[in-house]
Order: C-alpha cells, then sequence, then structure tokens
C-alpha cells in the first residue's frame, strides 16, 4: 500500500503516519458505520494481526468477516473489556505478530488513561502498531498518540454501474495527535483489480470538493 | 521373581506371621522339597536344610505388577491388575494383529518368559472364565462357551476360602454342580454375603449374564516433580517455578516436551485440587510454563493447607533440541505458538481461534474457526464481501419496498435508512445437502444510505414461492 497525497487547489497539511508503532484509536460513529473498519485494514502491516472484540461489540457491531478482509488473523473473542487489553498487552510482545487491533464498547472502567498508557508504551517499545476501535464510547482521556474520528462518507457512482456504490469514500478527522499536526481529511479507498492495489488518496474535505475532484483523476506525487 | 537364583536352589519368600516368618511364596524347586505355602520357615528348614528365605516384600510385588498391567496394553487397550498375582488384558478385536486367539496366548506367554515371569494364561468372554481357566483350567485355554467352566473346581470362581469350605460341606466341588442347583436356595443361603463373595453373583459374572467391566487406570505421567512441605502453606505460588525448572530438566534429559501439565496441590484435610494447563506445541521452555499459571492459581480453595504440591507433565511429546537463530530469536511459529497457549490459558480455548475460509457459498458458513496454528495463506479479499458480518443476521422492517430492489426506505433499530445507490442482486440458493427443507434462497444486495454507509442486505425468499409468507429483509453485513 502507498499512500498518495493528492495536490489539490485548497492547502492540505502533512498526512500523518499510518505505520507509526504506537497505540492509535478510531472512534466509529455507529455499528452500522464500516468506515473505521476499513481505514484501520488500510493502515495495517502485512502480516498476521491479533483481533480481540469483547462480547458487546460482537453483537452490536458484528465479527471481522474472512472473505472480505483477506488477512492472516488470530481472533480472541473475549467477554470483558479488561480481558480484550490484557491479551491485547500480551499479544504485542510477541515477535510473530505484525498488528494488535483491540475492539471496546462503550466507556468501561477498564480502558482508562492508565490502560490506555500502558499499551502505547509496550507498542513502542516492541515497534508494533497497535490499534482501538471504540464505539458508543466518549472521547475521555485517552494515551493514544493518534486519535482518529472516521465515519462513512456518500461515494461517487461506481464505475460499471451508476446506480451502485464505488469506492469507499471517508470522512477521517485526526483531533488529537502527537506525532503530526492534527487535521480532517477526505480518504478514498481505491482497492483496485482483484482486490490487490490499495492505496489510500487523502484530499482536504471543504466545499470545493466537486473543485478537487479533476485532481484526483490526474493521480498526485506520492509521498509518506 | 528372583532371578539371580538358580532354579535348582530352593527358595522361599517369607513373610510375618503369628509365630515367626511363614512362607509367602516359593520356586519349583523348593515345592518339589516338599515346602508348603503357610508353614513356618523354621519348619521347613527341617523338611530341607539347604532352603533359602528371603523376605517377601509385597509393596514391591504391587508396583512390579503394575508395571506388567501397562506393559501387557501391548496385547489389548484396556488392561488392570487382578488381585495379586493376576492381570486382565481386554483383547476384544485384537487376537487377529497376532494371528489369531492361540498364537495371541503364545505370544503373550513368550514375552512374559521373555521377562522373566511364568505365567499362565487363558482366554474367555468373560473376566470369571478367563481367571477360572487361567488358574484351573488346561494352559493356554481358549475358551469360546462359559460352560467350559463347570468341569473346573468350584475355586475357579474367584470366592474367598470360607465360602469354598462351605460350598464343598455341601458338596459342591465342581462349578458344574453349582450350575445345576436351582437358584432360589442358593440365593436364599447367601443373600447376606457381599457381591465379590457371593457364589450365585460370580457364577453369573463367569457366565456373562451380569456385567463386569474392567476398569483400567490411566497410566502414570512420564515427568513428575513435586514438593514436600513440613508445614502446610496457603499459596503455592512460589513454589512453582523450582518444582517447573524441575521438571523441565527432567523432560531435557529425555528430549522430551509436554503438550499438558497438571499441577495438584493435596490438602491436609485428604483433597486434592488439580489445575490444568495446555500448549499449542511440545515445550519444555521454564519461563513460558511458569507463564500458563498465572492467574490460575486464585482459584484454588487452598482449606487447611496444602503440604503436596505436584506438577506432573500428562502429556509429551519427542522434542529436539533446536537451534536458536543467529540473531537470537526463536523462529516465528514458536513465538506464534507460546501466545496461543498464554491466550487459552487465560481466556480458555474456545476464545481463541483463527478463521479459515470453507467452501460454501452462504456468508456464515464460508468462514470456520479452525486450529490457531495452521499456516495456510489468506484468501485474497473480495470487494462484494463486507468487512463485517453480524452473527446472526438482524432482520429490519421494510416501511418502502420497491418491486425489483432493495427497499428505498427501511427501519433498523429504530433508525430510518433510506437507500440511495444499490448494486445487485446476488442470488445464493440454500445448500440442500446441509439445510433443512423449505429453507428460502436469498437475494443479496450491496446499498448505501444516505450518509454514505454501504450495508449488505438480503431478502430471503421471493413472494410466493411457497415456503413461507412474505419475504423478510435482514442486514447481514458492513462494508468498508
Amino acid at each position: 500500500m502507498s499512500v498518495h497525497v493528492l495536490r489539490p487547489l485548497a492547502p492540505i497539511r502533512q498526512v500523518p503516519d499510518l505505520r507509526a508503532a504506537t497505540l492509535a484509536e478510531i472512534s466509529c460513529a455507529s455499528s452500522l458505520d464500516g468506515a473505521g473498519t476499513g481505514f484501520l485494514m488500510a493502515a495495517l502491516p502485512e502480516g498476521p494481526v491479533l483481533w480481540a472484540q469483547d462480547r458487546l461489540t460482537r453483537r452490536e457491531a458484528g465479527v471481522p468477516f474472512l472473505p472480505g478482509l483477506g488477512r492472516w488473523l488470530l481472533r480472541a473473542d473475549l467477554s470483558r473489556p479488561a480481558d480484550v487489553l490484557t491479551a491485547m498487552e500480551d499479544a504485542l510482545a510477541c515477535p510473530a505478530i505484525s498488528a494488535v487491533v483491540g475492539e471496546i464498547w462503550g466507556d468501561p472502567a477498564a480502558l482508562d488513561f492508565t490502560a490506555t498508557r500502558r499499551l502505547a508504551m509496550r507498542a513502542e517499545a516492541a515497534g508494533r502498531p497497535c490499534w482501538l476501535l471504540r464505539r458508543a464510547g466518549s472521547a475521555n482521556a485517552s494515551a493514544a498518540r493518534m486519535r482518529w474520528r472516521v465515519t462513512a462518507f456518500p461515494s461517487d457512482a461506481g464505475q460499471d454501474d451508476p446506480a451502485a456504490p464505488g469506492d469507499p469514500l471517508w470522512r477521517v478527522e485526526l483531533f488529537r495527535s502527537r506525532l503530526s499536526p492534527p487535521g480532517e481529511w477526505l480518504v478514498r479507498h481505491e482497492c483496485g483489480e482483484d482486490g490487490t492495489a490499495h492505496r489510500l488518496c487523502f484530499s482536504a474535505l471543504a466545499a470545493d470538493r466537486a473543485v478537487a475532484e479533476p485532481a484526483a483523476a490526474d493521480g498526485g506525487d506520492s509521498s509518506g | 521373581m528372583e532371578g539371580t537364583v538358580p532354579d535348582d536352589v530352593p527358595v522361599v519368600l517369607s513373610a510375618e506371621g503369628h509365630h515367626g516368618p511363614v512362607v509367602h511364596d516359593l520356586n519349583e524347586a523348593a515345592r518339589s522339597a516338599g515346602v508348603r505355602r503357610g508353614a513356618r520357615v523354621v519348619d521347613m528348614r527341617a523338611l530341607c536344610p539347604a532352603l533359602q528365605a528371603v523376605p517377601a516384600s509385597p509393596r514391591g510385588d504391587a508396583a512390579a505388577l503394575t508395571r506388567l498391567m501397562f506393559w501387557a496394553r501391548r496385547w489389548g487397550p484396556h488392561s488392570a491388575t487382578d488381585g495379586a498375582d493376576g492381570l486382565v488384558v481386554d483383547t476384544t478385536g485384537t487376537a487377529h494383529l497376532f494371528g489369531g486367539e492361540a498364537a495371541l496366548l503364545s505370544d503373550i506367554e513368550a514375552r512374559f518368559a521373555g521377562a522373566g515371569v511364568t505365567a499362565r494364561v487363558a482366554l474367555a468372554p468373560t473376566w470369571g472364565a478367563a481367571w477360572g481357566l487361567a488358574r484351573f483350567g488346561p494352559a493356554r485355554a481358549v475358551s469360546h462357551d462359559p460352560a467350559d467352566l463347570y468341569p473346573l473346581p468350584i475355586a475357579a470362581l474367584r470366592l474367598s476360602e470360607e465360602t469354598l469350605l462351605l460350598l464343598r460341606r455341601l458338596g459342591l466341588r465342581r462349578v458344574g454342580d453349582l450350575a445345576a442347583i436351582p437358584r432360589l436356595p442358593l440365593m436364599r443361603r447367601f443373600g447376606r454375603a457381599p457381591a465379590w463373595d457371593n457364589p450365585l453373583t460370580r457364577l453369573d459374572q463367569a457366565m456373562g449374564r451380569l456385567a463386569e467391566p474392567i476398569g483400567a487406570p490411566e497410566p502414570p505421567p512420564d515427568f513428575v516433580a513435586q514438593a514436600r512441605l513440613a508445614e502446610p502453606v496457603m499459596d503455592p505460588t512460589n513454589w512453582l517455578p523450582g518444582l517447573v525448572q524441575d521438571l523441565v530438566a527432567q523432560m531435557a534429559r529425555q528430549d522430551r516436551g509436554c503438550r499438558r501439565l497438571c499441577l495438584s496441590v493435596f490438602r491436609v484435610d485428604g483433597r486434592r485440587r488439580d489445575v490444568r494447563v495446555a500448549t499449542a506445541a511440545p515445550s519444555r521452555e521454564a519461563d513460558h510454563l511458569l507463564r500458563l499459571f498465572q492467574g490460575r492459581l486464585d482459584g484454588l480453595d487452598p482449606g487447611f493447607g496444602f503440604d503436596l504440591i505436584r506438577l506432573a507433565a500428562e502429556a509429551t511429546e519427542p522434542l529436539a533440541t533446536a537451534q536458536v537463530g543467529l540473531d537470537g530469536n526463536a523462529d516465528t511459529a514458536l513465538h506464534l505458538s507460546r501466545l496461543i497457549d498464554r491466550l487459552v490459558s487465560r481466556f480458555g480455548a474456545d476464545a481463541v481461534s483463527r478463521p479459515l475460509p470453507f467452501e460454501s457459498h452462504l456468508p456464515e458458513r464460508s468462514q470456520t474457526r479452525a486450529d490457531a496454528l495452521r499456516d495456510d495463506p489468506p484468501p485474497a479479499p473480495r470487494p462484494d464481501r463486507p468487512l463485517r458480518l453480524f452473527d446472526p443476521p438482524e432482520e429490519v422492517r421494510v416501511l418502502y419496498a420497491v418491486p425489483e430492489g432493495p427497499p428505498a426506505l427501511f427501519v433498523w433499530r429504530r433508525q430510518r435508512i433510506a437507500v440511495t445507490r444499490h448494486a445487485g442482486p446476488e442470488r445464493i440458493a440454500p445448500e440442500w445437502w446441509r439445510d433443512s427443507p423449505g429453507t428460502r434462497l436469498r437475494d443479496y444486495f450491496r446499498i448505501e444510505d444516505a450518509t454514505g454507509r454501504r450495508l449488505w442486505l438480503y431478502r430471503e425468499g421471493l413472494a410466493g414461492d411457497g415456503r413461507g409468507g412474505m419475504p423478510r429483509w435482514f442486514v447481514h453485513g458492513v462494508f468498508a
């Protein structure tokens, strides 16, 4: 995967490094909103991934579906949020795992500043990205180095069928970050033919989206 | 079993009696010299001056018999000790492996002779019949009819000396005599006798009219480390590292690794508590094994404390000493198996799995939970399949139906969702070889709502397909 930064009319700030080996958090708007999961999948590096979920997330937001993800997953179906945090910490120490994903529903007491700080420090010590997917929670104190808010955005018409949904579009907001300045983008996920050539196109989220559109067609110079 | 003494020297094993040592057991030379079992050793010395007496060790005999019992499982899967001097092996369905029943018995006799043990063997449909034939029947008796027992003396029925004496006084000398008389008077006469000493029960067991299963004990663990404590303790945590080190050293000497460990604490009030952990791959890494017990010892109820802690490797597999890579890291699969062990020991085996594709078009069947250590490559992602799947699918209420295509407006969890774009349908028929008759087909649609949420919606059935009422709509998955 490569991250392509378009050069739109409105100047956009630098795109943050999605592969940073640290704790990042994604807040999803609702359990029908798959934008957070899609953004996460585009950001994960190659290799085995530990995917831990608590019981409420499994029931409310579903389970990862292998034919759609196409990833080597090690699933941990746990019951309590504290168990999810324990499993994530444990997996961060394992050299065979390339990234760790945890999903926690709501604002449990176990998910406090200390717990997230432990995760962040372990992830940085181990050099592996660790992602926390949260739903129905509030943006309370967290030591996540990057905190994202990802929501779905109406897509353009499909290539073959104008009535069908096209490539996914997400509205991505980085509202707290230690690594790069926060910002808000419109991100297009281009899943190429047979799902191999993934790329994320960041463009400025502005009223001039219609103007920025032609720039996307030219393609941009790649960076990051 | 005294292998070091020549056969022509009369030897007896002596046990303590009321008036000095008595003969517990004897060899063939002593028997021919006139020595009898149960007589005093000094009397027998007078009869046979060359007699040698060796103290008997009943406990050692029992241990040796138990060892032989596990060794005898080469002829059948279940074996048990039978009294102080017998073994019973269940050879159901195994005789053909040795070339027939007679050949099986010859093989048993020959191998026992090779181990220095004189064995009398018999094969019969019931435990009781085999017991009697082995002791009182012809050599290497093979019986298919329990009636073969009838000509044998009444002692072939596994009864105590008192009962045998009583039966002999009643004039019953052979098993056939007992079988010939009516049951009712016998039942009345021996109604108070315990089952193991009741002639009628024993006869029924030998004839196969009463079941007598073999309680075959499990073999003891190969590697055991234990700590006996002078004072009872409440928490075994401090002893665990030492025990694990001990066990690991034992396993390393024999190039084995354990798959299952059992920590048993023996409470002073006579109860035992077990904690079991398992590993995904054989291991003898002390730190790793120790970590598996983390958090597992909290549930132990110490009562008044433990005075014996035992750690046993219940299942072991060969594990050669592995070369650590030049960078000091072992291989990836090893690290992965260690992680799986830790997760499984903490959260249970059901919690950890690896999704694998399965040959099915039905979405909920197209991924299976597999053994987490499989290393098959993942399938390529399909853009027409969602990232997340609702399990089970959630039904939606249609507000504004369209004849062809998905509904224009529906309600999901009290939220109105208006469909702006859709693709489909993709028809998935039920699997007739697995589903019950009357299962309806599904038409899947990829839809997008006004806020951009992309969902996987399906209609179950068609109007007028004769498999139920109006079709119902479900949301089954979420796209990126």
